[in-house]
């Protein structure tokens, strides 16, 4: 006993050095390149400034005001929430769709699974390149399809509306398997009684869909919606491959608009200022939707 | 051998027919049969939709610029060798991905430490400002990179950092910790609290039984953190395009931009460096593939 009562006194003075060595690193680092940077993205977009010495210019909110004034933002601005709606209305669906087909440890289903999570582990910027090529007019394989019917050469990427259902395709090509993966371990979760009692009870198969699937993977389905949301709003690496944010400036999303706009000219302010507004789109985003719709998690 | 049943469904249709079967069953296997034809159906069309673009690059590498034009989709007619060679034998390839080896791999490193020492401390220590910290900590899961990049840069540069591999894993072992954090306080929590307690009154201190009890005991979390800090600096582009000048110490996702910016009239030689430098992840991906779906899936589950 006395081991006992003497040991919480040498053990509050232990914990306090190892405390003492094992989360300052963490934290000095996080706060050194997280927590500074983004302060100081909210201090810079104040100012007109290339970088050099130290930001003097001070413009108070005209960064912001040029930015909404810019039509190539507001067109990359819109991009973003169209990206959100079609990754959404498209690769959800699509994810739900092939684990329910794969959810069961069926003679093939491993293999469908990793195929479609494929593209997911390939990075960005390949995929954007390789797709740059499907779609090209003069060596790709989708024109020549279109000419094999045909018709003429289709250089989608040099079509502003194409280019962008180019981006699209490529956004759902790569992201759809990760979400099927979501939906299957969603779907392994649901207790398969739920399932036997309501066959019993003579419920259809779009009943049981209906009340027992859909409901029981909810949370996995928001959680589906919030990496969508998430992933759209920073999607980049695959444009700069893909379209550049070209033709005519229409196929950026902030970020793009960001780095052809603020970080290649060297417009800390400006570019500064898109991060910003990317950060309140985000952070205000992730809050609601953990309020909200989070809640039991 | 041919016998023996293909699908579930057929297995099925066996059963039943050696039990013997009335008209209802009989109606309802040929629904069952025809589901199972329709729903292949799907997915091989589904799957040629994923793999036809992956194919097409990789058979591509193989072929003329000629032959790319007249035949896109189909196999080579000669198959060209050498637009692989050349690129397998060249300094830049494999110096690309030994540039993404080394700054993965130190990102990896420093996310474990830190986070699992880090966590360690939210999980089971007692000290002033715990709870802010972890919070503090926590809330990086919610701030995109993206956003703090020029600003990012700047401090780089303050730090003499640009242009070196430094400059690109720091930055992205901070980005990583959040999620690392989290995901292994939860895990230390998991870990029966009498542990800690035995070994406490058996005189063996924090750090000790940190290296020695609860790092061996969760190993899978650092496993997932491990592959999530892997594959997000393997596949990182944003970061190391702002820190990095010199292209000698591009990782592959820049020097594949920069192959294609000098290479951009020869799509064929272009889709062999594709094939070439998008090989390691398939082979990793193949070759691990349980913990790295299990890894990324977990971690977003979870996280």
């Amino acid at each position: 006993m006395s081991g006992v009562v003497i040991r919480p006194g040498r053990r509050d003075a232990g914990a306090l050095v190892t405390a003492l060595i094992f989360v300052p690193p963490a934290v000095l680092l996080f706060t050194i390149f997280v927590i500074l940077p983004l302060g100081e993205a909210a201090w810079f977009s104040l100012f007109n400034w290339n970088g050099l010495g130290w930001p003097h210019i001070f413009l108070g909110l005209e960064n912001y005001a040029r930015l909404f004034n810019n039509d190539d933002f507001q067109t990359a601005f819109i991009n973003n929430l169209l990206i959100i709606v079609f990754s959404i209305a498209i690769q959800l669906p699509l994810g739900l769709g092939m684990a329910l087909l794969l959810a069961r440890r069926a003679w093939g289903a491993v293999a469908f699974r990793l195929i479609f999570f494929l593209p997911y582990v390939l990075a960005d910027v390949a995929a954007g390149l390789i797709f740059r090529f499907i779609f090209d007019g003069n060596y790709g394989p989708v024109s020549a399809v279109v000419q094999a019917f045909g018709g003429q050469p289709l250089f989608m990427l040099a079509s502003p509306s194409l280019a962008f259902t180019a981006l699209i395709i490529v956004v759902v090509w790569k992201y759809f398997g990760f979400h099927m993966m979501l939906y299957i371990a969603g779907l392994q979760g649901i207790d398969r009684q739920l399932y036997e009692a309501a066959e019993i009870d003579g419920a259809t198969a779009f009943q049981r869909f209906r009340s027992i699937t859909i409901p029981q993977l909810a949370p996995m389905i928001k959680l589906s919606v919030f990496f969508s949301v998430i992933g759209a709003l920073q999607l980049f690496d695959m444009v700069i491959p893909l379209t550049g944010g070209g033709p005519f400036e229409q196929t950026n999303t902030m970020v793009s608009f960001m780095y052809n706009f603020g970080i290649t000219r060297m417009r800390v302010g400006y570019g500064s200022a898109v991060g910003v507004v990317l950060f309140i789109v985000c952070v205000t985003f992730a809050l609601f939707y953990q309020r909200f719709l989070m809640r039991d998690e | 051998m041919s016998d023996l049943p293909f699908t579930e469904e057929e297995a099925g249709v066996q059963r039943q027919v050696t039990q013997g079967v009335t008209r209802r069953p009989v109606s309802r296997r040929r629904q069952a049969t025809l589901f199972g034809v329709w729903r292949l159906a799907i997915l091989i069309v589904v799957a040629g939709i994923v793999l036809l673009p992956l194919l097409a690059t990789v058979l591509g590498g193989f072929k003329t610029l000629g032959e790319l034009q007249t035949n896109p989709l189909g196999l080579p007619h000669v198959w060209r060798w050498r637009n692989y060679w050349e690129i397998l034998s060249s300094l830049r390839y494999w110096r690309v991905l030994g540039n993404s080896l080394f700054i993965a791999g130190f990102t990896v490193a420093l996310t474990v430490a830190l986070a699992s020492t880090a966590a360690f401390a939210f999980a089971h220590l007692r000290f002033f400002g715990r709870r802010f910290l972890f919070n503090y900590l926590v809330l990086g899961l919610m701030f995109p990179a993206a956003a703090a990049i020029l600003p990012l840069f700047i401090r780089v540069r303050q730090l003499g950092l640009v242009d070196t591999p430094w400059g690109v894993i720091l930055p992205q072992v901070a980005f990583g910790l959040a999620m690392g954090v989290l995901l292994m306080r939860n895990a230390y929590r998991q870990l029966p609290s009498e542990l800690l307690d035995a070994a406490l009154v058996d005189g063996c201190g924090y750090m000790r039984y940190f290296v020695h009890i609860t790092l061996p005991l969760s190993r899978p979390i650092l496993a997932t953190v491990g592959i999530i800090a892997f594959v997000g600096s393997w596949n990182n582009y944003l970061v190391p395009l702002i820190m990095l000048d010199t292209n000698t110490l591009y990782p592959w996702p820049l020097g594949l931009m920069d192959y294609e910016g000098q290479y951009s009239t020869s799509w064929q030689l272009v889709l062999a460096f594709i094939t070439l430098t998008i090989l390691p992840a398939i082979i990793m991906f193949v070759m691990a593939q349980k913990y790295i779906v299990e890894g990324l899936t977990a971690g977003a589950v979870k996280g």
